[in-house]
């Protein structure tokens, strides 16, 4: 039996959809990521799940227990769970106290909060601060107040709402590895929502997700990122390369696409004449100052139209009769002098095209 | 100038002798007020809170009304009070008129507006995210209220401290339902009307000067807990 069940769940504020038909299954140990694009009714559906919010039909179900039933029920029911909110609110008293309150609101006894609390902080690195108040610390420091408060109740199940939003880098890895250890020691069920797509990969078992109120693909922690299902997904989960096109021919696996005039080849096993999406992640394109000889089956020429350096990485808009993207380190953009105006060859194996049909996307 | 002066040797004079009827005196006052500012919170801060944590028609509306009362004069309520608990009134067969809980009872009405308005607005200080921490952590309702009202200690503070000096400074409502009857409901207030109309300049300025003292060491004790 599933821990958390969610049946045909749909929630509207006023006029307004949030969430549409939603069905999940969270097994005992599993770590499930919601991911999407902020506004995508992620919060809503935590919230939901801790019973903040009663749904506006479908039902939730905990460990077998519809949750919708008496007010009692619930208060038992999510005390057997922790939230971590967004932006949770740290209460103005000492860590020690914030981190004790949810113990003594089971009415847990003195001595074992003690012990408890203790030796939470120093899981989370904070025994130093346990006097200090709460509102003095930083960000991060009261994030981890945030988590311990929530895990030093041993939850059956921990939800958690972007942990890592607003954090700096050192900090957010410092949660994700505090994650990670809480993952490993207590083998909680979490439910935690992230628009960071890595961080889903990093941390979850599997990945729900979540655009405009509807989960649109749900599985391992690959799929979503190799196979997206649908055009919102792939463009989700950073897949710049989305061209509209029809199988022009099928030969044992081995298709063409015409794309707009221009024709690549790819690995499908849609018919001919069937119109799809065909999907290029812009790291699996190279770029080369001439058309050398490859295994790769698709070469085009273009002229680069935009360059845009993002760290360690270059972004690449070139224009080859129609628009690509593509990614290359920042030294290989500057070895080959890539530079808006230049004339490039970008190539890609037929393998590194991903096809979504577009009946799906109709769905 | 001078009789200020005069006064406030004289005050020192009394206190430090511990004058006994200046002494019952001021000792009433305090019994009378801190009762009520007592007892009026014991009833306001659970009200705030349902007024607060409830969303209904006209919510609005009754926040004003009750801010208008803070300005509602201290003899209407006495007049009002009077009207309830005189001999021919709906409350007169308790026989109150002209005792301490009369005085008391006049006193929860007078403040219990400052008290109301000002936990509501202490409360709505609170960030809302404060509520659904304290619920997502496994707080029953009534123990989210309390985390609230703790978050919210220093305004909350704050409002029992402006009610009690409401109760103590005011003379129009105890002088009509207490009467200034000496040893029994005389208290610094109405003594000092008293002292002023008999021309007791020295003495009144001296009770004046005993109830400021008297607030500066409420204040001081509320803003011990306060701190804590």
């Amino acid at each position: 039996m599933p821990l958390v069940k969610v049946v045909n769940l749909y929630h509207r504020y006023g006029e307004k959809e949030i969430l549409k038909n939603i069905n999940i299954e969270v097994e005992k140990g599993e770590v499930l990521a919601i991911i999407g694009p902020t506004g995508a009714g992620k919060t809503t559906l935590l919230r939901l799940l801790d019973l903040l919010e009663t749904p506006t039909s479908g039902k939730v179900y905990f460990d077998g227990t519809d949750v919708t039933e008496s007010r009692k029920v619930r208060l038992e029911i999510r005390r057997r769970m922790a939230f971590v909110l967004q932006k949770p609110a740290v209460f103005n008293m000492s860590v020690y106290d914030n981190i004790a309150c949810s113990l003594k609101w089971r009415g847990v006894g003195k001595s074992s909060i003690r012990q408890k609390v203790n030796s939470i902080l120093e899981i989370v690195g904070l025994s130093a601060y346990k006097n200090r108040n709460a509102r003095t610390l930083s960000g991060g420091e009261a994030q981890r107040v945030a988590i311990a408060r929530a895990v030093v109740i041993e939850p059956e199940v921990l939800l958690l709402d972007e942990p890592t939003a607003n954090l700096d880098p050192a900090s957010t890895s410092r949660i994700e590895e505090l994650i990670s250890q809480i993952i490993r020691q207590y083998s909680t069920t979490i439910v935690m929502a992230t628009h960071d797509m890595s961080q889903g990969q990093r941390l979850a078992d599997r990945i729900a997700v979540l655009i405009n109120g509807e989960i649109l693909q749900m599985g391992d922690s690959r799929e979503a990122f190799t196979s997206p299902r649908s055009r919102e997904v792939a463009e989700f989960v950073g897949v710049e390369n989305i061209w509209d096109g029809v199988i022009t021919s099928n030969e044992e696996g081995a298709v063409t696409i015409d794309i707009g005039g221009k024709v690549i080849e790819a690995i499908s096993n849609y018919a001919v004449g069937q119109r799809i999406y065909a999907c290029v992640r812009p790291e699996n394109i190279t770029l080369a100052l001439s058309r050398a000889s490859s295994s790769a089956r698709n070469s085009f020429a273009g002229e680069i139209t935009r360059v845009a350096s993002l760290g360690p990485l270059t972004r690449i808009e070139i224009d080859c009769g129609f628009q690509l993207v593509a990614l290359v380190t920042k030294r290989s953009a500057e070895e080959l002098n890539l530079e808006s105006g230049n004339k490039v060859y970008a190539t890609f194996k037929a393998t590194g095209v991903h096809i979504i049909s577009k009946g799906n996307d109709l769905a | 100038m001078d009789e200020i002066w005069q006064g406030f040797l004289k005050a020192i004079e009394l206190i430090v002798s511990l004058d006994p009827e200046v002494m019952e005196i001021a000792g009433r006052s305090l019994r009378i007020s801190g009762t009520a500012a007592l007892l009026a919170s014991l009833i306001c801060l659970p009200v705030a809170s349902l007024i607060h944590f409830h969303n209904f028609r006209g919510k609005r509306a009754l926040i004003n009304i009750i801010q208008t009362l803070f300005s509602v004069p201290t003899v209407v309520i006495g007049l009002f009070v009077f009207v309830l608990l005189s001999r021919a009134g709906p409350l007169g067969t308790l026989q109150f008129l002209f005792t301490p809980t009369a005085m008391i009872i006049g006193q929860m009405i007078l403040v219990t507006p400052i008290l109301l308005g000002l936990t509501i607005s202490a409360l709505s200080g609170v960030d809302r995210t404060v509520r659904d921490t304290a619920l997502s952590l496994g707080a029953s309702d009534f123990q989210t209220i309390m985390v609230i009202l703790r978050e919210a200690r220093y305004a909350v503070v704050a409002a029992l401290i402006m009610g009690f000096g409401r109760a103590i400074s005011e003379v129009g409502c105890a002088l009509m339902i207490g009467g200034n009857i000496k040893g029994f409901t005389r208290i610094i207030t109405t003594a000092i009307s008293l002292e002023t109309s008999k021309g007791e300049l020295e003495l009144a300025i001296a009770l004046g000067i005993i109830l400021l003292s008297l607030a500066l060491i409420v204040n001081v004790a509320l803003n011990r807990i306060q701190q804590r």
